[in-house]
């Protein structure tokens, strides 16, 4: 039945494509998985010729246009993760980049008018998963299991299982955080499409403008930031 | 009027949607305050303009959860229909 108006006209939501078989269970490939395969595709197409660019660069000769914008994103994320990071950061720059790019890439393929990959919760709980257990490594690794359990047990050991509540929050809590975010854009997007179809031209740009390109950096921005203090503070310097 | 169990369900999301969406308020005056302090800070020191910057937007992006999750549950009753 179609009790809700705005459900029958708006659609945001994630589409099964194709359904097949595995070990009994029916199992979909949705629209996330082929947003995402575009979304890598890109970026593996911008790797290459990157990769490309910078192996057959020559060192005196003037950088090219495209050399330029490598190497400024290099520095750009390089600054930033050091200005955060500090001494640790040399191991953590080759995933923090990653991740920085591919939040970003899919965050703004809202303008390719795909729906973003980041916008299913199935992408971004695992990001928050793999930043809980490089926090829980770093922790194990640079305090020990002593310096674990005392942490735990911070000012006494009754407050423990608050604790461990607070730090299995920190994966529910920071996927959420991106994942909300992004939906919300989309949603916003399609309702803006759905509903406004007559008068929808033009000025919807300036909406993706902002629910697409600056929510979308600020949320990779804000993602990454916060793992990385995660990480720094389980190190501990 | 006649209204059948489902669109009593309907309505009663609708209503609760609506509530849950008033824990936007929190956050508003949150970055509200952290934007006014943080214009503050520059005005003291435009030197730190991009540090001042860069610990607002994170600050308020992590004041904006408790909205976002707000809205979370709206969408969840209007869209996922939970209760039907």
């Amino acid at each position: 039945m179609n009790g809700v108006l705005l459900a029958s006209d708006v659609n945001f939501m994630i589409k099964g494509i194709f359904s097949y078989q595995l070990f009994g269970n029916t199992v979909w490939i949705t629209t996330t998985h082929v947003s995402l395969l575009i979304v890598l595709l890109l970026f593996a197409v911008f790797s290459i010729c990157a990769h490309h660019v910078i192996v057959n660069a020559d060192p005196y000769e003037k950088p090219g246009t495209f050399q330029n914008i490598v190497e400024l994103m290099v520095e750009m994320l390089d600054n930033m993760i050091t200005g955060c990071m500090g001494k640790s950061a040399p191991k953590f720059l080759g995933y923090i980049s990653t991740l920085f790019a591919f939040i970003l890439v899919s965050n703004i393929s809202g303008l390719l008018g795909l729906r973003p990959p980041t916008a299913d919760y199935g992408v971004t709980f695992p990001l928050g998963v793999i930043t809980f257990c490089l926090i829980f490594f770093n922790k194990i690794k640079h305090q020990g299991v002593g310096g674990f359990i005392k942490g735990l047990c911070d000012p006494w050991p009754i407050w423990a299982p608050i604790n461990i509540i607070g730090d299995l929050a920190v994966p529910v809590s920071i996927s959420l955080r991106l994942f909300a975010n992004i939906l919300s854009g989309t949603v916003m997007m399609a309702l803006v499409y759905g509903l406004l179809t007559k008068i929808a031209w033009g000025w919807p740009g300036f909406l993706h403008l902002y629910f697409d390109l600056f929510s979308g950096a600020i949320q990779t921005y804000v993602f990454c930031m916060l793992t990385m203090t995660y990480v720094s503070d389980a190190i501990g310097e | 009027m006649n209204i059948s169990g489902q669109e009593f369900i309907f309505g009663c999301s609708a209503i609760g949607a609506g509530l849950a969406v008033i824990a936007g308020i929190g956050p508003g005056v949150g970055q509200g305050i952290a934007a006014g302090h943080a214009a503050a800070a520059v005005g003291r020191n435009p030197g730190a303009k991009s540090d001042v910057t860069s610990t607002m937007l994170l600050g308020q992006a992590v004041a904006e959860t408790t909205g976002l999750y707000g809205l979370l549950i709206a969408m969840l009753l209007l869209f996922v229909k939970p209760f039907t």
